[in-house]
């Protein structure tokens, strides 16, 4: 990586450094959009650059992890590199969009921000479970708009069973309502009501009041109903009224299920706490930052770091009447997106916070495991603590479609996935630790998946160490090895101690444990 | 603290902490007044804290052992309730005797303490074993960690712990049900080592490998900094420093001496036997390694206690083996000088229904018992040979002097040096107490301040 030196605009608009290769194109960084140009004036601002465009197989192992949540496999990876067309970014992406994968992976996402698992504290049991995740999945199947999703959450009433949305209102420890107006503070307005005034809290917990559960004959069915004559008033003193938490005063029709007036305020187009909250959640989830950081944390005191570019974000959301995936397209074709990961002024705060570079996180870890047995051809054994009478887990199950946040395995433990107890974010813990390296390192669970591995072994049967070393390299870093790289590792198949068969198991190993690997970059 | 309001779930929900100026001007300093978040009015207790235990051992009996077959005997209740253990053993304390197959722990009874009234009235397993081992009650918005995952916080991470093995350690398997972490969050979860001790060799997952060689260890690694394009690409990012950095711990954990505590080669083999040659035999001989070399949490995690069938049968095979590694561990500490430093910590979500249930499907079973139920404390400066409260004749309910889960956590926090008044800061932007007592309105029978 050799420096060029410095004129006097390097650091604003000149390029301080080479492309770095395979991983960046030589060519610069252009808006596409104005999206990109909201994002590059506020860099321009402060002086910093944007990073070089992304290389073709940084890009398809990139779209491939974080929209299908799915590691391509070695012919899609070449494929896309060998394409000539010049808009085959955006044909991936819509390919992508229409995979079954996509509803796996986003399904997955929403339940941790649901919590829907089975366990304690939550205690939504199996077959609710099951029904409440095959509804969310299937909401994004059939792409429903994001408004309408939310809306059918809190307004729903009805059996657990059968009625998967109603255990919006049973996934939380407590029930009452103030927990309750929390729980949809955090979920759907990005706010932590910890931090707001006790008024604002109880003035939107009165649309909570009259939630009734009740049991019914069958084992762990409940309903959740509208109960109007249910009241938390104390005696002698008035009801709380109902405020939104703008401050307006409501109006309660008698007979009229609260939540459904709440409901209609929070989806309404110029709500600021609705389509900015949402818009900045898929910009965290695919740039790997929020505009607004944390995504649940929006408050006065934490503005947004680009606040032209959330409004323009929150205004197409709207535009698209809540098509997620009409933003996903939005944001993935964007030059910003498509950035490299390579800060092009080392560390810098500001550089991530307004998005110079694409921010490079740990693999969660439901689709680092799967990427795993992807490449070994293996499987996985989960277990859950509670026998699970309505759960069938086929052998080749993968991590991303796991309806229960309390069916496990130690791996999944080990890389942070998230307990789904609260629902924010920061739960998911994808940093990288010394335990987490240890296993991937040297832990029997993770040799004996490439030991006993016949698709590795196939996969390169009569290949020589430079043709093997490309093929390996496809499988699990979706990219052709440097010329450097088939060097050392012909170098270590014919000069070292492992030889053969053990040389292989070698060369998979390293490559699993570099950071290319772990990380989506 | 005046502002200060309790939403009864410890949670501080209008809050101006004192700050630190404040806390020294009335007298706290060092420690003790970082400590001190906010409950200067409680100064003077916190100053006599200190601390003893530098380590705790917590034999985790999953699934709730019978208090009536072990450490609360009723020979006089009668056949329905005794079944055929229905005799006791005259420990080497006078006036303390234990179930008949605990000959073992008989013998050492000067060096623990029983507490026979432990109790919560909860029957079900997730919620009794969150309560057993968080110190709070379930509900609220707050999910509370383990106490491991707060001992790992405040005496690991944050109190100069170095060692190579996470702080925070479970023989062998998580005990799940719960996030051991809670609210503290991934970091503070528990090193699980998986593989077998009792097994040659223990391999504990990514710390003992099978069959890979030293010498293949540094050839790989060579190989993998040899390949480190993109590591070399991205060495100016934060984020792949901390990651080389670990890297690098790790290995220091695989090549150098860390992974030694684990091999059981080096002990006597007599001692060995001593401990029994079973898992949790040899757990509580590799509990009393990690103590040696700091760390500050081991949970064994002693899993086939809920014995709904077959009750006594089970006993028959699974107390002797208890017996002989829980003993052989308190003697052990104790030869080597280290029990007076480690709380010795054994029980389980709750006890077993006194009253034997022979009608069919259980034909001589005990069901889950939360209403009284037995705890045993050792060492870390718990005092030894005595007897806290009792319960009924029948075992069934507290007699005297009823001892809650959150009145024993904050005794053993007081003897880490740990105040349980302390406030943690939760990620959602409020306080949370680390323990509840009267004043949050849970039921307390008070700290165990007559046996510490």
């Amino acid at each position: 990586m050799a420096l060029v030196l410095c004129g006097p605009l390097c650091g604003v608009t000149g390029w301080a450094k080479e492309p770095v290769l395979p991983f960046e194109l030589a060519e610069d960084a252009a808006p596409k959009g104005p999206l990109d140009e909201l994002v590059f004036a506020k860099l321009k601002a402060k002086g910093i650059p944007p990073a070089r465009p992304c290389s073709d197989p940084v890009f398809v192992r990139r779209a491939y992890l974080d929209v299908i949540g799915t590691l391509p496999t070695q012919a899609e990876a070449s494929d896309f590199i060998a394409d000539q067309d010049p808009k085959k970014r955006s044909a991936l992406i819509d390919r992508l969009l229409a995979r079954d994968e996509y509803a796996d992976y986003w399904a997955l996402r929403w339940c941790d921000l649901l919590r829907v698992k089975a366990e304690f504290p939550i205690n939504l049991w199996p077959n609710a479970v099951q029904a409440y995740h095959k509804w969310v999945r299937t909401c994004f199947v059939q792409n429903i708009p994001y408004d309408q999703f939310v809306r059918e959450l809190l307004t729903a009433s009805g059996s657990n069973f059968r009625n998967p949305q109603v255990n919006f209102y049973r996934a939380m420890q407590a029930k009452q309502p103030e927990a309750i107006a929390r729980t949809v503070a955090v979920t759907f307005m990005g706010a932590r009501a910890e931090k707001w005034s006790k008024e604002k809290l109880a003035g939107m917990s009165a649309f909570f009041n009259q939630v009734a559960y009740k049991r019914t004959a069958e084992w762990k069915e409940e309903i959740v109903y509208f109960d109007p004559f249910k009241t938390t008033a104390v005696a002698g003193s008035r009801p709380v009224q109902a405020v939104f938490p703008d401050g307006k005063p409501a109006t309660l029709p008698q007979g009229v299920d609260p939540r459904t007036v709440f409901a209609d305020w929070l989806i309404q187009a110029n709500n600021p706490s609705f389509a900015p909250v949402i818009a900045n959640r898929y910009w965290y989830w695919l740039v790997g930052r929020g505009i607004v950081h944390e995504p649940d944390d929006f408050r006065a005191d934490n503005p947004p770091s680009n606040p032209e570019l959330l409004a323009y974000l929150a205004k197409e959301i709207v535009a698209a009447k809540y098509d997620v995936k009409q933003l996903m397209r939005l944001i993935l074709n964007s030059q910003t997106y498509q950035l490299s990961s390579i800060s092009p002024v080392g560390p810098n705060p500001d550089a991530e916070s307004l998005f110079a570079f694409y921010v490079p996180r740990r693999v969660d870890a439901e689709v680092l495991i799967d990427a795993i047995c992807q490449i070994t051809g293996s499987t996985e054994e989960y277990s859950s603590p509670i026998p699970e009478p309505f759960t069938w887990i086929p052998e080749n199950q993968r991590s991303i479609s796991l309806s229960d946040g309390s069916i496990s395995s130690p791996f999944l433990e080990l890389f942070g996935r998230p307990p789904r107890d609260s629902g924010l974010e920061s739960e998911r813990n994808n940093r990288s630790t010394p335990a987490q390296l240890l296993h991937m390192l040297n832990s029997t669970h993770i040799l004996r998946k490439i030991r006993n591995s016949p698709l590795l072994r196939e996969s390169i049967r009569g290949s020589d160490a430079g043709s093997a070393a490309k093929k390996l390299y496809m499988m699990i870093l979706s990219r052709p090895p440097t010329q450097a790289e088939v060097g050392h590792i012909k170098e270590y198949a014919f000069g070292g101690d492992a030889q053969g068969q053990e040389a292989l198991i070698d060369i998979v190993w390293a490559l699993f444990n570099s950071p290319e690997f772990l990380y989506r970059h | 603290m005046s502002a200060e309001q309790n939403a009864g779930d410890g949670r501080r929900e209008v809050g101006e902490p004192i700050s630190r100026r404040d806390a020294l001007k009335r007298g706290l300093c060092g420690a003790a007044g970082a400590m001190l978040a906010g409950r200067a009015s409680e100064g003077a207790i916190v100053s006599t804290i200190q601390e003893k235990a530098k380590a705790v051992i917590q034999l985790w009996i999953w699934g709730g052992p019978p208090h009536t077959d072990t450490f609360d005997p009723k020979p006089a209740a009668g056949y329905d309730y005794c079944g055929p253990l229905n005799k006791t053993i005259q420990t080497n304390v006078a006036g303390i005797q234990i179930g008949e197959l605990l000959p073992e722990l008989a013998k050492v009874a000067d060096k623990y303490t029983i507490i026979r009234s432990m109790t919560h009235g909860n029957n079900g397993h997730e919620t009794a074993a969150y309560m057993v081992q968080t110190g709070w009650q379930p509900g609220g918005r707050v999910v509370y960690p383990h106490v491991g995952a707060i001992v790992s916080k405040m005496k690991g991470y944050e109190g100069g712990y170095k060692g190579l093995i996470p702080p925070y350690v479970v023989l062998t398997q998580p005990q799940g049900r719960f996030s051991e972490a809670g609210y503290l969050g991934p970091k503070y979860k528990p090193f699980a080592t998986g593989g077998d001790p009792a097994k040659q060799p223990f391999t504990v997952e990514g710390v003992v490998a099978e069959g890979i060689s030293d010498k293949r260890q540094k050839e790989r690694r060579e190989l993998l900094n040899n390949i480190g394009t993109f590591q070399q690409a991205m060495k100016d990012d934060p984020r792949f420093v901390t990651f080389a950095e670990s890297q690098e711990q790790a290995y220091d954990l695989i090549l150098g001496d860390g992974a030694k505590v684990f091999d059981l080669r080096t002990e006597k083999d007599e001692l060995r036997d001593r401990y029994g040659r079973n898992t949790f035999g040899q757990s509580c001989l590799v509990a009393r390694r990690l103590v040696e070399k700091g760390v500050k949490f081991i949970t064994i995690n002693y899993q086939g206690w809920d014995t709904h069938k077959q009750h006594f049968e089970i006993m028959r095979r699974k107390l002797p083996e208890m017996d002989k590694g829980f003993a052989t561990l308190l003697s052990d500490l104790s030869e080597r000088g280290l029990l007076d430093s480690t709380i010795v910590w054994w029980g389980g979500e709750f006890g077993r229904s006194p009253r034997v249930s022979w009608e069919p499907p259980w034909n001589g079973g005990r069901q889950h018992f939360g209403s009284v139920f037995s705890h045993v404390v050792a060492g870390g400066g718990f005092k030894g040979g005595m007897v806290v409260g009792s319960s009924t004749a029948t075992g069934e309910e507290v007699k005297e002097r009823p001892v809650y889960p959150w009145d024993l956590i904050s005794t053993m926090f007081r003897l880490q040096g740990i105040d349980h008044r302390k406030e943690l800061q939760h990620p959602q932007g409020f306080t949370v107490k680390l323990c509840p007592s009267k004043e949050d309105g849970v039921k307390s029978g008070g700290m165990l301040t007559e046996i510490i």
